[in-house]
């Protein structure tokens, strides 16, 4: 049944190849585990992807819920944490998994670093997967503002003042971010909902794609 | 590859009608023991997938995602922290010669070459060599970098007065009856002021809902004052009665 279904799609559009492009591809000995166990340190980078997709999919749920608007915003994040079923879980796979994903991020950082992996010919690819480290590290900024309670306000309050000190450009770059040059407010919940969950979550993508499209075609780095 | 002439599509569209066969390539004749990504290698990380997400899963279930009491902006005596991975950061900016006149450094120039040097790391270390022993200057500044951000977060962490955090983040959830003749005499003699209309405390004045004092104590308080706190009762024995009965009320 499944293979008339493949057969059907793949006549009428090839998708053979690209299947094969997409799945088929060499794990050389030197990156398996299984016969070295101190290759786990290339696990670093897939588990990265694996808690990005956790974290996507768990705050395609939180929105479910998720209000953004100073009166709304904390009494949403207190409902679905104390009232929703499984709500709890969710938001804490997301809280936990913004952590993890920084942790993991960090270490797979180090590992291609200290073997020296983003050598010519794999320039490139350094360059994008430390952009990828700066938005993720945006991300968790702009999500540390969304449940609005203390900690929240004011840590993004030290964050609009630190922006601030930016020369030249300063005061535009916080009123860009908060939507009024004193007040933080209604105007910046909203701006910081926007950025975390459609701006940065689409450069996120981008960059990623270009980052497993580059690992592709390049092959993993050889062993030291 | 069939080119050009005699080629066969489907339809009128640009597909090619001959089907190529879905086969996996064949590794054996690469370097080692090289394996299949699909499905030979796929299969293993599932399965270490499988065991970090259960993992991860018990630390959702075992630890509550924190959330503080609504944002209040008036509360000006609230210490702000930063979540973790941005102490580094933020602990710089406690240096003298990184605060003040000085943000700037502290702000922009320390993490941007810092991180300005990650991003272009390629283009810096420019020798051939791989290994770290072999270019002592990338693992050198790379280890100091590492070294400076575990300091400076350890030191941030040390410096946070978290008894105090996790105190002034509590959600209170004390309902307060506004219409009671307790609150009344508390706006008429000037406590909520300082302790704020939710009598929850302020900058000036701590929370009346968590007192550890007996109606008594908190009579004698009221009305001959305690440390910062002035003499302000001001009305009839009957109404300090009654008010401390109501603050007491509050912190059951």
């Amino acid at each position: 049944m499944l293979n008339k279904i493949y057969d059907w799609v793949d006549e009428r559009l090839d998708i053979t190849p690209l299947w094969r492009d997409i799945a088929d591809h060499e794990v050389p000995e030197h990156v398996n585990p299984a016969h070295h166990f101190s290759a786990f340190v290339y696990c670093f980078g897939g588990l990265t992807f694996f808690i990005t997709v956790i974290q996507i999919l768990s705050g395609m749920f939180l929105t479910m819920y998720y209000v953004p608007d100073i009166k709304n915003a904390w009494e949403s994040v207190y409902y679905l944490q104390n009232q929703v079923a499984f709500g709890q879980i969710v938001r804490g796979m997301h809280h936990w998994g913004a952590s993890l994903v920084i942790v993991m991020m960090f270490l797979h950082t180090l590992r291609v670093f200290f073997q020296g992996a983003y050598k010519k010919p794999r320039e490139l690819n350094w360059v994008v997967g430390v952009l990828i480290f700066f938005v993720m590290l945006a991300l968790g900024l702009t999500g540390y503002l969304l449940p609005w309670d203390m900690k929240a306000l004011f840590a993004t309050k030290v964050t609009l003042q630190i922006a601030e000190a930016v020369p030249l450009i300063g005061p535009y770059i916080k009123t860009l971010l908060s939507g009024h040059s004193t007040i933080v407010g209604a105007q910046t919940l909203t701006r910081f909902f926007a950025i975390h969950v459609f701006f940065l979550p689409a450069a996120l993508l981008g960059l990623m794609g270009a980052h497993f499209l580059m690992i592709r075609k390049q092959g993993i780095s050889g062993p030291l | 590859m069939h080119r050009g002439k005699g080629m066969k599509f489907v339809g009128d569209s640009r597909v090619p009608a001959e089907r190529k066969p879905n086969i996996p390539k064949d590794y054996s004749e690469y370097p080692g023991k090289t394996e299949a990504f699909w499905p030979n290698f796929l299969l293993k990380e599932w399965m270490v997938g499988a065991v970090f997400l259960i993992g991860f899963l018990s630390l959702t279930i075992a630890h509550q995602p924190p959330l503080e009491r609504i944002a209040d902006p008036t509360d000006t005596a609230y210490i702000p922290l930063p979540d973790w991975y941005f102490l580094f950061l933020y602990q710089l900016l406690k240096y003298s010669y990184a605060s003040g006149p000085f943000t700037v450094i502290g702000a922009l120039v320390i993490p941007g070459l810092a991180f300005g040097a990650l991003l272009l790391a390629p283009f810096i270390d420019l020798g051939p060599e791989r290994r770290p022993s072999k270019r002592p200057l990338a693992t050198g500044f790379m280890l100091l970098s590492i070294a400076a951000v575990f300091y400076l977060t350890w030191e941030s962490v040390d410096h946070h007065d978290w008894e105090a955090a996790k105190k002034q983040g509590q959600i209170v959830d004390v309902e307060i009856d506004k219409n009671s003749d307790g609150y009344k005499i508390a706006q008429a003699q000037t406590c909520t002021s300082c302790h704020g209309g939710e009598l929850a405390g302020g900058a000036a004045a701590p929370s009346l809902l968590d007192s550890k004092m007996s109606a008594e104590e908190i009579a004698d308080v009221a009305k001959n004052g305690k440390g910062s706190m002035p003499a302000v009762f001001k009305g009839s024995d009957e109404e300090l009665q009654t008010l401390a009965e109501f603050i007491d009320g509050l912190s059951e």
